[in-house]
């Protein structure tokens, strides 16, 4: 009885896909991981209402200004004996100190964006209570709708960093692996066509690519009812060209190596400026004005900012033009240069 | 027909046409160091052909070039006819290889393994087939983490059959194996000789040598210092026998000059504190040598014969034991 033709692709990537479920601790990784830490941020982060100013009053003989403060809303109250003052604008436990006078003195770090705030609302709290008159009519219109919340800004860099992490190591690991283990020379004993075996690392990620992308965005969905404004499928679209373009990189800087050790040096340096830099969990328009052209070229900015796009934005392909292009350019370079430079021993 | 055509010149001289291997002149340099120095090899379809030598002889490097894993600086290669950098593509699919140090992957069972390997081959044997011609079918479940040096050195040889070649590499196969397991592969080798297979091996274990190839060919510092059968090798040494002894108490060894002369005897060797006799008749040699002890007063710390083997063909070539030259 003849078998059926066995075709080395479908093989090798069967092998990949059977090595990573085989490997627990890597599917903790690439699967758990990204899912515990959406949940411990948007837990961290989430907005029920906005937190109270916490302000000290030093205790003093006849002043009313603990009085006046009980009731005001997004105020609380904590009396300080003078000798604390300092110590609890240290520690953190308040925010502002307000001194009785007169005149009234607030003592506070001005560099600390959270006092200045407690100092402008009870300034504006006792000034109203004495009598103070506006001059301009107001009403506030408070926005507590999803899509503009943190974690809605959260999820596409997660996602991204996601994407990032997984591609680099999944490829970059395995390689060197099989190089450090001589198989990669065994393999090249063989007839096998040298270009499937790369292509079976590239298919094999893709599979656990759309696994795990969808667990996270049906994670987020679920539990904080995240969801991108734009097209489904051009997030796919995006998930997709991201996983290539690293992939590319992973498999760029496995081109050479032969530990394990070096590899994972390689892989740190090229991960950790984008960790910094990319704006996954703080916007990168912090950084300094001279950074920002270099920090735009970095693969993880350019998924990042077109995911946050779509999803925050509604954004459609024309609106992420470059950051496409600028992934593109990444996945080509990386291949073309990995085939070129590839070490089979 | 036309008488007046010329006759056509054949394609191959005879020699050639049975040749699976031929390599001449073949040099390959590291740096300072040259691994492979000028060296020759013609291995006939159907041998069993080692190369022995002790470590850093040069062996591996040799079999590699003839392999195509390595290039080399001098000299031609000619595979089954074919040569490297032209008919790659065929020759991969003839050529059967395991290499010394290849680790598959831990996770992957011994079926999974041979299944990816068969993938690779346009023909050859079906998995279930190469398993148990192999031994390892009621391993095939077992992921390769668990198996014994044995049956991962069977596994590689496996992999190396799977794809039905016409030659065989096979690079230190035994290396590091118990006695049992190294049985149990020679005997798998035999049978795939016995279906008219070629193989190329290196070893430096001379009992192997002798037990599976037809000709040897003895490398030392990258060249070929002697070929023939393993029994011409051993003919050559003028003598069947080897005498071993050595003094109690480091006494000094009496003089080879004195030792010469004896009847039977062939050739002296003083290694540290142990002299070896190559000797054609023991039943002369071993009186005489009591005898001259004897009159020294000294005693033996042992005396030992055996059958002359590789071993000491090396050694009289070389002045150095296969295994700490």
């Amino acid at each position: 009885m003849p078998e059926p033709r066995l075709i080395p692709i479908v093989e090798l990537t069967k092998v990949r896909l059977r090595e990573f479920l085989r490997e627990p601790e890597a599917v903790f990784w690439v699967f758990a991981f990204p899912l515990l830490m959406a949940f411990a941020l948007g837990v961290a982060f989430r907005q029920e209402r906005a937190k109270d100013v916490v302000v000290g009053v030093v205790r003093a003989e006849g002043s009313t200004i603990g009085q006046q403060l009980k009731g005001a809303p997004g105020v609380r109250v904590r009396p300080l004996e003078p000798g604390d003052v300092d110590g609890a604008l240290r520690r953190g436990q308040v925010a502002v100190v307000l001194i009785p006078g007169p005149p009234l003195v607030y003592r506070f770090d001005p560099s600390r964006p959270e006092s200045r705030t407690a100092r402008l609302v009870v300034d504006d709290v006792l000034q109203r209570k004495a009598g103070r008159v506006e001059p301009i009519a107001t009403r506030d219109a408070d926005v507590v709708a999803p899509g503009s919340r943190y974690i809605d800004w959260l999820i596409p860099g997660l996602l991204a960093m996601n994407i990032m992490g997984t591609s680099l190591w999944s490829i970059g690991f395995s390689v060197v692996v099989a190089r450090s283990r001589k198989l990669l020379k065994r393999l090249m004993a063989t007839p096998m066509p040298r270009a499937q075996y790369l292509a079976s690392h590239l298919l094999a990620r893709l599979v656990f690519l759309v696994l795990e992308a969808a667990a996270l965005l049906v994670f987020a969905y679920v539990a904080f009812g995240v969801a991108p404004a734009g097209s489904i499928a051009l997030v796919a679209g995006l998930v997709l060209l991201g996983a290539l373009a690293f992939s590319g990189l992973g498999l760029l800087i496995a081109t050479r190596a032969t530990t394990i050790e070096g590899v994972s040096g390689w892989m740190n340096i090229v991960m950790m400026p984008m960790w910094l830099l990319s704006g996954v969990f703080f916007a990168s328009s912090n950084f300094p004005e001279v950074a920002q052209p270099f920090i735009r070229l970095l693969p993880l900015t350019a998924l990042v900012d077109a995911l946050r796009g779509v999803f925050l934005d509604g954004y459609g392909p024309a609106a992420i033009g470059r950051e496409i292009a600028t992934l593109t350019v990444y996945t080509v370079a990386t291949f073309a240069l990995s085939v070129k430079l590839f070490r089979w021993r | 027909m036309s008488g007046s055509a010329p006759a056509p010149t054949p394609a191959a001289p005879g020699a050639a046409a049975d040749a699976a291997l031929r390599c001449q002149g073949l040099v390959k340099r590291y740096g300072d160091v040259t691994a492979v120095d000028g060296l020759d090899l013609d291995v006939r379809r159907g041998e069993c052909f080692g190369l022995l030598g002790p470590n850093g002889a040069g062996k591996t490097t040799t079999i590699e070039i003839l392999e195509g894993l390595l290039a080399a600086d001098a000299g031609t290669v000619d595979v089954l006819g074919l040569r490297w950098g032209r008919d790659d593509r065929q020759l991969r699919e003839r050529l059967g290889i395991q290499l010394q140090e290849t680790q598959f992957s831990d996770k992957l069972t011994v079926a999974e393994i041979t299944r990816l390997f068969r993938s690779f081959y346009a023909r050859g044997r079906a998995v279930d087939e190469i398993l148990a011609l192999v031994g390892l079918e009621t391993k095939r479940d077992a992921r390769y983490v668990s198996l014994s040096g044995g049956q991962k050195q069977r596994l590689a040889v496996a992999c190396a059959l799977v794809g039905a070649p016409d030659v065989l590499f096979l690079d230190e196969p035994t290396t590091g194996l118990d006695p049992q397991s190294r049985r149990q592969l020679w005997s798998l080798l035999e049978g795939y000789r016995a279906g008219g297979g070629t193989i190329l091996l290196t070893t430096h274990y001379m009992d192997e040598a002798e037990a599976l190839c037809d000709r040897v060919a003895v490398v030392d510092k990258g060249k070929v210092i002697a070929l023939g059968t393993p029994r011409e090798l051993i003919r050559s040494l003028g003598a069947e026998h080897v005498v071993e002894f050595a003094m109690v108490d480091g006494e000094p060894l009496p003089e080879p000059d004195r030792l010469r002369p004896l009847p039977g005897v062939r050739d002296v060797r003083v290694q540290g504190p142990t002299c070896g006799l190559v000797a054609s008749e023991i039943h002369l040699a071993i009186p005489a040598l009591l005898d001259l002890l004897g009159d020294r007063r000294t005693k033996l710390a042992f005396l030992t014969t055996h059958s002359a083997t590789l071993e000491d063909v090396f050694m009289h070539l070389t002045g150095r034991h296969l295994r700490d030259a």
